[in-house]
């Protein structure tokens, strides 16, 4: 199976992120990036087919200053062959921009499946793997949990629905595939294969024409307003079980 | 393009999707504005059940088939998308759900039509259809301008009244023929998997105490149980406690997992990302415990405390032991 | 009573890290005595105790030990290293070099230790906070605390915080009131605040010492910028850290254990005793600070300067204490360890502190607060034995709370 997986950097919400002064974009100097968490997991799920039935597995990922380390990192865990897609992007564009992008470089080479995260947490307008697939006009599936590719080539799939049900389907390839969840925890790389790597290992820089896509209109961000929401109770520990038992009792919910 | 509003429905084990009543509501409202109608797509197989529901559409185009009995999003984009490239409605409303969220995409692409993802509020204002959408983990909310061409929305389920969607009535059906060139799907439904029957349905208990990662490991689970054993009610929780496999897939609460409305939820370490709210947030009273004052469950939550939920649990117990203890002397 | 300086052992990271394939050169003093086994408090649940996982090494049997529950039920508490008539470096030697064998092989990792080294490579930190929150504890302490950035100027002492002291809430109570005692001694300090990474040794008895070694770099680099004659800490993994191994990387400081440097200003200190706290106190040796790096006395002496506190001893003590169970990097493999040992480190070693008759229950590590509140709840002492800091009883005494 010749496997691609398209990795996204996002912003890292465990340093909080602030919106910048045209109050149109999130300030990318009060961000850090890390790589989305459910690209992980489709990179993660292609190593596990490989595993199963052979082949090979290339990450590409847009070159907007920060990929680096997941492509090496991708290489570490075990991927043949790492692309940066040079577009001329400085900052990380909208999902159609990008997939634009992905989907020229796709048209040309043959991959069985293309696999990436089904969402990112700055996802506007549409998961990035459903647009590459329809600027491609391939079939695509999204929220999978498992990936089992039978003799034949075709790829069984378990597609995620409410209440802990599932759909297994079956797609013909080649397909893009939004991936959820990994059937295992993506895997470990020691820091010192990464260390060694990110000095040895060659990533293939490809320059592709600059996007042209318009982005969607956007007014304005903002951020929830603090102190909306919630009746904050405070006090003692004693003091707050009290209050709070005190509100179901109101709510004659109390045995 | 005119100024119609399309619904696509959806349904799952013989019944329609809340999101679809959701959006009918907001939509009859946008049409309305417009001046457009409000039309319905409905895709699957012995459909006269649900026609009787959508009373609130000016039209029902119906493909029933039993190639479209289960979604599949190969034909299901085909046909859609070739009816709405046809049609060149204002606008197209999908969940933003399992499904919808795979016709999004391919409907963005495959057609040339803007999409907007993860909304939770649509307003007509003088400058137009505002769209604003919940992003970052629910940190940030994005208003968007739809622009002046046929839109796709998904919208996030829990947005919008579902009563305002619930009419019933007779509306127009008309059939949505399969074009002769529709290509052939390459996507097959098997069969679906059910998860292992479990020992608590969370979606009719009354009182549920919901743990996330703030529970830290498997371990205190025990607190949340004795705090759902003292108030009748039962322990349910976020994605990754589920992923952990801490608890069984029965007592998952947001968007993969169940939908509940108990008279009270207690979320305790719970940060409050849009997949979870999504699942409980039209609880009665919600009461959110998170050491991060700026976690988002606040939002969502009536009441809060800045605490941590291992310390709290514990105290609640207590707390309502004594309580019952004085009631009983 | 002078100190006594444990000298600084070289532990040099290729000693730290013998490569399986050399093990026989390494290992090959073991005279297969079994100390190791009988010292240790986990052998019972190890699938190949220390003396076993010794033997099959040197019998080129690796893969078995690795594959094993071995490598990660060792809680890093050096009994068998202090004991081993070879001197052999078991705990600290033979046991991380396990675990990063298992990670070089790819085996799966226990989860919650992955989470634990991602999160510190990406964040400093463990626990996966951002770095921004590192003063979060300081801004309620009721004193100021200097962060160097800011004041930019040479200081005599950096108070080096360390992760749990700065994020668990727990472990900021304990910071709070340290820093109010600095304040009352009048001590000229200031913390690292943002730039503060974690400097313990818990990496690289993970068995990551790619991670360790990174963040050494970067934290030499940090403290590399500033000016202080010496380091002061509640951390013993940081303290042996810095005293131990910085030094074979290139950076040696003077570095204190908060006990010692507190002993140090006993004059100062013993007047601001004020308070009598009428109690029955037991000091739990813990096994970084005490076996490791031979700190005994200074604790001692301050909770016998505190008025009306009488000290007991536990049995065992010192040397011979038994560990929290906390280790270095044992707090991340909490469950793992759970699942497979009945009868708790920590709460054995609170029924030997209830057995002395004592109230208080003294400890002078940040894992340990939690560990053995844990652990007074699973016997059945609660309401009998607290747990505290020595940091909380003088800050009692100095009514300072």
């Amino acid at each position: 199976m010749n496997i691609a997986v398209v990795l996204k950097q996002v912003p890292d919400l465990v340093e909080g992120l602030e919106i910048d002064v045209s109050g149109k974009a999130v300030d990318p100097s009060s961000v850090r990036y890390i790589l989305s968490e459910s690209d992980d997991h489709a990179l993660e799920e292609a190593l596990i087919i490989k595993e199963h039935v052979g082949g090979r597995v290339e990450v590409f990922s847009l070159d907007t200053g920060e990929a680096k380390e997941a492509m090496v990192t991708a290489l570490a865990k075990g991927a043949d062959h790492a692309v940066m897609v040079n577009a001329g992007l400085d900052s990380a564009p909208d999902n159609h921009t990008a997939a634009q992008v992905f989907a020229s470089i796709f048209r040309d080479k043959r991959f069985d499946l293309i696999l990436t995260g089904v969402r990112a947490i700055d996802d506007m307008d549409g998961s990035l793997g459903g647009l590459i697939a329809g600027f491609l006009d391939l079939p695509y599936v999204g929220l999978i949990r498992k990936v089992q590719v039978e003799a034949g080539g075709t790829t069984l799939i378990e597609k995620e629905y409410p209440g802990g049900c599932a759909a297994e389907l079956a797609v013909t390839p080649p397909a893009v595939l939004g991936i959820q969840a990994a059937e295992r925890p993506p895997r470990y790389v020691p820091i010192t294969r990464l260390r060694q790597m990110m000095k040895t290992a060659s990533v293939e820089e490809l320059l592709v024409a600059p996007a042209t896509l318009q982005p969607i209109g956007v007014v304005r961000l903002f951020k929830p307003e603090e102190g909306a929401g919630a009746v904050m109770l405070t006090g003692s520990l004693e003091a707050i079980s009290q209050q709070v038992i005190g509100l179901i009792a109101e709510r004659h919910l109390l045995r | 393009m005119n100024n119609d509003i399309v619904v696509v429905a959806e349904h799952f084990r013989g019944q329609l999707n809340e999101i679809t009543f959701e959006l009918l509501g907001k939509g009859r409202e946008v049409a309305k504005g417009l001046g457009g109608k409000l039309i319905v797509l409905l895709l699957g197989q012995d459909l006269r059940g649900f026609i009787s529901e959508l009373g609130g559409a000016d039209v029902v185009l119906a493909a029933d088939g039993q190639e479209f009995r289960e979604f599949t999003p190969d034909i299901y984009s085909s046909l859609i998308g070739s009816k709405l490239k046809e049609t060149s409605p204002r606008l197209v409303l999908l969940g933003s759900t399992s499904a919808g969220l795979d016709l999004l995409g391919l409907l963005s692409g495959r057609c040339a039509f803007p999409c907007i993802d993860s909304c939770v509020r649509l307003e007509a204002k003088d400058s137009g259809l505002i769209a604003t959408s919940q992003v970052y983990g629910g940190k940030v909310f994005v208003e968007v301008a739809l622009p002046a061409e046929t839109t796709l929305v998904a919208v996030v389920p829990g947005s919008f009244d579902p009563a305002a969607g619930r009419i019933k009535g007779n509306p127009q059906v008309q059939a949505l023929a399969t074009p002769p060139d529709m290509p052939a799907s390459r996507v097959a439904f098997r069969k679906l998997i059910e998860p292992p029957p479990g020992d608590v349905d969370i979606t009719i208990a009354p009182m549920l105490v919901g743990v996330g990662r703030g529970i830290q490991n498997a371990d205190n689970l025990s607190l949340a149980e004795e705090l759902a054993a003292a108030l009748g009610g039962a322990v349910c929780a976020s994605r990754p406690v589920i992923d952990q496999g801490w608890l069984p897939l029965t007592r998952q609460v947001g968007k993969s997992g169940m939908r509940v409305k108990p008279k009270l939820y207690l979320a305790f370490g719970i940060s409050g990302a849009p997949e979870h709210l999504e699942g409980m947030k039209q609880s009665e009273m919600i009461i959110a415990v998170n050491t991060d004052p700026n976690a988002p469950i606040f939002s969502a939550a009536h009441y809060g405390v800045v605490a941590d939920a291992l310390d709290l649990l514990p105290a609640l117990t207590e707390e309502i032991h004594k309580t019952s203890m004085k009631k009983a002397s | 009573m002078s100190t006594l300086q444990s000298p600084a052992i070289p532990e040099m990271p290729a000693v730290l890290f013998p490569e399986i394939a050399r093990a026989e050169e390494n290992f090959r003093t073991c005279i297969q005595c079994g100390v190791c086994s009988g010292s240790c408090p986990m052998s019972e649940a190890m699938e190949f105790p220390p003396r076993k996982a010794v033997r099959m090494l040197l019998e080129g049997r690796f893969d078995a030990v690795a594959k094993s529950n071995t490598p990660w039920l060792c809680v890093s508490c050096h009994t068998c290293t202090a004991r081993c008539p070879s001197k052999l470096l078991i705990s600290d030697g033979l046991f991380p070099a396990l675990r990063a064998a298992v990670m070089d092989i790819g085996l799966p990792l226990d989860q919650d230790l992955q989470t634990a080294l991602q999160k510190t490579y990406l964040y400093g930190n463990p626990m996966g906070e951002g770095p921004n929150k590192r003063t979060d504890w300081a801004k309620t302490s009721g004193v100021p605390v200097p962060v160097l950035a800011q004041v930019r100027r040479p200081v005599d002492v950096l108070w080096i915080v360390e992760c749990y002291p700065s994020f668990d809430p727990r472990g900021q109570a304990i910071s709070r009131l340290l820093a109010r005692i600095l304040n009352l001694l009048r001590v000229d300090f200031a913390i690292l605040g943002r730039e503060e990474r974690c400097v313990g040794d818990c990496e690289w008895l993970a068995g990551e010492r790619g991670l360790f070694e990174m963040m050494v770099e970067r934290n030499i680099e940090t403290l590399g910028k500033y000016h202080f004659k010496e380091i002061v800490l509640t951390d013993p993994h940081a303290y042996r850290s810095l005293r131990n191994v910085y030094p074979s990387m290139g950076a040696k400081y003077v570095v204190k254990h908060y006990t010692e440097f507190l002993r140090e200003r006993m004059d100062q200190l013993k007047p601001l005793l004020k308070k009598k706290l009428n109690v029955t106190v037991t000091y739990h040796d813990s096994c970084c600070l005490g076996r490791k790096m031979s700190q005994y006395e200074d604790p001692r002496t301050l909770l016998k300067a505190i008025p009306g506190a009488k000290l007991v001893e536990m049995s065992p003590n010192r040397e011979s204490a038994l560990c929290c169970g906390g280790g270095g990097s044992t707090v991340y493999l909490d469950h793992f360890i759970q699942e497979r040992v009945k009868d708790r480190l920590a709460d054995r070693r609170v029924r030997q502190a209830a057995a002395t008759g004592a109230g208080v229950l003294a400890v002078a590590c940040p894992f340990e607060p939690s560990r053995f509140e844990d652990g007074v709840k699973m016997t059945g002492y609660e309401g009998k034995l607290v747990v505290r800091d020595i940091i909380e009883l003088l800050a009692e005494s100095m009514e300072l709370m």
